[in-house]
């Protein structure tokens, strides 16, 4: 248990760690932007003269569209495994029991 | 390592399509095989899953000041090798394609393969050598679960730059700048990966050891 915490507190601090430090932003774009999007600019600086030859079917309308698809995402995610660790743990309770 | 819609040539699309299909196939093979072999493993594929759909839905800052997110591919290809866990890991690529607009249906083949190929041969590979050089358990999933993280970044960037090599400095160029982005970015949230998925792995082996034995999820010489 104690082990546990103390993997869950070095996640914490590794996450808490880029907001203590101060970074440069590039005018027009904001701190912490993703990833992928940055790769995305990156592609257009190199190569401007490529086009995106498909467009997404369907795109969240709004940020907040698409932050309640990731809580949703997440929540799928940790709602499964939850249910697998409860199941377990309550069958092996009863076992114990018996 | 999402690659965005269309932010591929067609050829290249077409090409890494082709590369992760055999993937996908023998590991919907493996996988009907494996529910109709060891049933009561039902439960921990689903958890298996939900990791991925968690840890690829948390975008977490990194020191480059940027964000990105780690994928959970290592969790699960430790308990069910690296086959299974391509076909979970499309599942989640699919769901954020069709519902997220982020990665997408012409790039699927190129993050799949990041992503759920490599992610996962990368994962087994350093957890069985891990496992064979007696290292302690904890130690084999956390180095599978962080090393897997940082190679689907890198394979993104080395698939970017296989489309985009630089005008002037080519394809090593190019690569350069996009592990700048990618990787460097990564080294951070894959330490966060490897902690979170001990910690999920503690759990599991708390609570479901014996169906994990039964289901012959682990090797041996772990129980």
């Amino acid at each position: 248990m104690k082990k546990n915490l103390l993997l869950l507190l070095a996640v914490v601090v590794l996450t808490v760690i880029p907001f203590l430090m101060t970074h440069t932003v590039k005018e027009g774009e904001e701190a912490f932007s993703g990833a992928d999007g940055q790769a995305e600019t990156l592609i257009t600086n190199i190569h401007p003269d490529y086009t995106p030859w498909f467009k997404p079917l369907w795109k969240p309308p709004s940020g907040e569209i698409e932050s309640l698809l990731f809580g949703l995402q997440a929540a799928i995610g940790a709602g499964l495994i939850g249910y697998c660790l409860g199941f377990f743990r309550a069958r092996r309770s009863s076992v114990m029991k018996k | 390592m999402h690659i965005m819609e269309g932010f591929l040539p067609v050829k290249h699309a077409i090409a890494w399509g082709i590369a992760s299909t055999p993937f996908v196939a023998f590991g919907i093979y493996k996988l009907e095989r494996k529910m109709k072999e060891d049933p009561q493993a039902k439960l921990l594929l689903g958890a298996s899953g939900g990791f991925c759909f968690v840890l690829s839905a948390l975008k977490l800052p990194s020191v480059t000041g940027s964000c990105s997110h780690p994928t959970g591919i290592g969790l699960g290809t430790t308990l069910f090798g690296p086959w299974i866990m391509t076909v979970m890991g499309m599942i989640v690529l699919l769901f954020q394609a069709l519902l997220l607009a982020h990665g997408g249906l012409t790039t699927l083949g190129a993050n799949v393969f990041s992503m759920a190929i490599v992610g996962s041969f990368v994962a087994y590979g350093v957890f069985r050598a891990s496992l064979i050089l007696r290292l302690p358990f904890s130690v084999a999933i956390f180095l599978a679960a962080a090393l897997s993280d940082m190679a689907t970044y890198i394979t993104t960037s080395v698939q970017l730059a296989l489309s985009f090599p630089d005008p002037v400095s080519g394809f090593a160029g190019a690569l350069a700048k996009f592990m700048a982005v990618f990787a460097v970015t990564q080294i951070p949230l894959a330490l966060s990966e490897g902690f979170l998925t001990v910690l999920v792995m503690n759990l599991l082996r708390a609570n479901a050891s014996e169906v994990m034995r039964d289901a012959r999820l682990l090797p041996k010489e772990v129980f």
